[in-house]
């Protein structure tokens, strides 16, 4: 026992995917005890932020200025409003109305914004040119303005009683705050997601209720399959052949299709995680008790089995300890596949909308089903569903690999 | 002669395998009457049938037809209760020791089964090691070396010895001994031998001797079966059946016995 738990941890494969799940799993524990935010609170008023760092403006102003002379800094801030993109398009616009296209140099900004400045009028009839196009330019033009400024700007606040604006304070172009000194900086790591919530924090917490989900549908499959395996297989006869109609049974039916139509009864509101974990596990110990029947079948009459018999062993104890051990890594193996066919039956019911209730945890399958609902794929917002693909994937690249590497171990004929 | 009684029988007994295309007829209607107290051979080539007799003499695998009796009286093995009183009485060793044990228990346990079988559940740490001492040293094996060992970490003749030590402390009343010899290496065949029948005379089994090799069975038994195909075709005492062999199949088993003083004629090798 200890010797094939050895071979096991030297096998390259089993230790890969099992630190890859270690990781998934710590991270899954310890980030909530770090980060304690509620996975489903909504902190953005809007859809889809992008990834980044989130400074407070307010508390920018008033936190301590420090004044740092960095060269290039006004290319950068000039670059930021007006991109390359914009300025052939600045370009596009001065040739149709008649500038000469050599000179036009679309890198020198002083010169582009003063033939620009000259040159652009909204009321101006280019042939050809799309509504859309002709307010891409309104809005681009009002984008320009103060573009070239070098003053400072003034922070101002209304005076309660009269109405008029008094200064507060100045900010110079040069001016900068240190994000440490100021009160409130977000990091939103993959951004928010269609309803608001922080993706990171809410992947987490789906990646734990998936993982749960999955260990439980395992376990309780992996039970049941394993039960009416060893019963089939040792007891035969008329147990084997009632124990094999269901089976049978079961294998005609597809799975996916008895779940969906399972889930589909129970009805949203009484469909919780657990409810879903527990529906998952009914419908999948099936094969692991054809695979452990038949394993058993080919035990119950080794001589070891007889020996036992002989030394007046009841059944119970036999099934136990003198078939259970031999099968025991292969039931280990079934067991990892059914968490992680679960895990992914759990995102495939999800999806088409027949997962867990969605107002109390989040689940992968779950968010894959709000990024589908709310187009999160077409319209780019690639952290709201990649990550979770990302997450999927290595859940179960990490299992299989798992049981690749003890398939190994215990199938000798497959050692590389 | 001592009148002689009989301790097992049996009469029809078949056993056939699958139906169909793969139906084999494994044992096919024998008649037998085994003797108390006598060393008997069951003699035929490997798939006559002998594995499948043992099986079923020992209660292990259902026969198909015909009946089976103990001491006279039809044998009724129907529970679980019935069967473990049967199993007092008669055991096995089988062929490959390398399959008989199982691999996660340790020697110990596999003593200590057949002592609490035989009622010593209650009895004191210190007395079943006495006696599971006893029994190994009546095999040659030293319990102390033994302990906390896996049988797998022995050889095959340790194996098959560790086997008759379980007989020991078993002493049932008959024994069958499944080609006990035919895994191990030839060096350690005859110590087997002479500590089974030495163990026959420590407690006066009856012993159901199964070989493919008939020199064997003359060298051991008091009565002899030939099997050929499921069917007994030849029996009588030891004597009778090889030093006067009447069927073919008997007299073919008997030349295939290779004799030391012969030459070998290796033209028709
Ligand atoms: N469990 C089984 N299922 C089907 N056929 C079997 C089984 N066991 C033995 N047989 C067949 O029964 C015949 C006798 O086998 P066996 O009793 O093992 O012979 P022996 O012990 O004399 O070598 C063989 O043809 C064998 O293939
Ligand atoms: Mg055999």
């Amino acid at each position: 026992m200890k010797h094939t738990l050895q071979q096991v941890f030297r096998s390259g494969k089993f230790i890969f995917g099992f630190s890859i799940l270690v990781a998934i799993l710590l991270i899954v524990i310890i980030y909530p005890l770090v980060i304690p935010d509620p996975p489903l609170a909504i902190i953005a008023q809007g859809t889809f932020f992008e990834p980044g760092i989130y400074v407070n403006v307010y508390d920018s102003i008033i936190a301590p200025k420090y004044t740092l002379n960095l060269e290039g800094a006004a290319a950068k801030r000039i670059a930021s409003r007006l991109n390359s993109d914009d300025r052939l398009a600045m370009k596009e616009w001065l040739v149709a109305v008649g500038i000469p296209e050599d000179e036009i140099d679309i890198e020198d900004t002083a010169l582009l914004l003063e033939l620009w400045e000259t040159h652009f009028d909204p009321k101006t009839q280019i042939a050809g040119m799309t509504n859309a196009r002709r307010n891409y330019y309104i809005r681009l033009n009002a984008s320009l303005e103060g573009l070239l400024a070098t003053e400072a700007a003034i922070i101002a606040v209304k005076n309660p009683t009269t109405g008029a604006l008094e200064e507060k304070s100045v900010v110079a172009q040069s001016d900068f705050v240190n994000a440490n000194k100021v009160a409130n900086v977000r990091l939103l790591p993959l951004g928010t997601d269609n309803f608001g919530r922080d993706v990171l924090t809410e992947l987490i917490a789906a990646a734990r209720v998936s993982l749960q989900i999955g260990f439980v549908a395992g376990i309780i499959a992996t039970s049941i399959g394993l039960t009416l395996g060893l019963l089939a297989g040792y007891i035969g006869g008329i147990v084997d052949d009632i124990i094999m109609f269901f089976t049978n049974l079961f294998t005609v039916i597809p799975g996916l299709v008895l779940l969906i139509l399972i889930s589909f009864s129970i009805g949203q509101e009484r469909r919780g995680a657990t409810t879903i974990a527990i529906v998952i596990g009914l419908t999948s110990w099936y094969w692991t008790t054809r695979a452990v029947r038949a394993q058993v079948i080919s035990l119950r009459n080794r001589d070891h089995v007889n020996l036992s018999k002989l030394s007046g062993h009841s059944i119970v104890h036999i099934i136990l300890n003198d078939i259970l051990p031999y099968i025991a890594s292969y039931v280990v193996m079934a067991m990892i596949l059914q968490i992680s066919s679960a895990i992914l039956a759990e995102a495939g019911l999800s999806i088409l909308g027949l997962g867990p209730r969605t107002t109390e945890v989040p689940t992968l399958g779950l968010m894959m089903n709000w990024a589908m609902i709310y187009y999160a794929h077409t319209l780019g917002k690639w952290w709201a569903y990649i990550p979770v693909l990302v997450t999927i994937a290595l859940i179960t690249f990490s299992m299989n690999l798992m049981n690749t590497g003890l398939d190994q171990v215990f199938n000798p004929a497959l050692r590389d | 002669m001592a009148e002689r009684k009989v301790c097992l029988s049996g009469s029809g007994l078949t056993k056939i395998y699958g139906f169909g295309r793969t139906r084999t007829v494994a044992v096919d209607h024998v008649d037998f009457n085994f003797y108390e107290g006598e060393v008997i051979s069951i003699v035929g080539e490997s798939g006559s049938g002998k594995t499948t007799l043992a099986k079923m003499l020992l209660g292990l695998t259902s026969t198909t037809e015909g009946e089976i009796y103990f001491q006279g009286q039809r044998r009724d093995i129907s529970t679980q209760r019935k069967k473990l009183e049967y199993w007092k009485n008669i055991q096995a060793i089988f062929q490959d020791p390398f399959s008989s044990y199982n691999i996660f228990n340790k020697i110990d346990a596999v003593l200590l089964d057949c002592i609490n079988m035989r009622g010593g559940h209650g009895f004191p740490r210190a007395k079943k090691v006495e006696m599971m001492t006893e029994a190994c040293s009546f095999v040659n094996l030293k319990f102390e070396e033994l302990t906390n060992k896996y049988p797998f970490e022995l050889s095959g003749g340790q194996m098959q010895r560790l086997m008759i030590a379980r007989i020991f402390l078993l002493m049932p009343k008959i024994l069958i001994a499944d080609e006990p010899t035919s895994m191990i290496d030839a060096c350690s065949r005859a110590t087997i031998l002479d500590m089974l029948m030495g163990l026959r005379d420590e407690i006066g089994m009856t012993i159901i001797f199964i070989t493919h090799d008939i020199g064997l069975a003359y060298y051991v038994s008091d009565s002899v079966y030939i099997m050929e195909k499921g069917k007994f075709v030849e029996y009588g005492t030891a004597d009778e059946v090889i030093l006067n062999p009447k069927e073919p199949y008997t007299k073919r088993l008997i030349n295939d016995v290779p004799k030391i003083y012969e030459e070998w004629d290796l033209s028709t090798v």
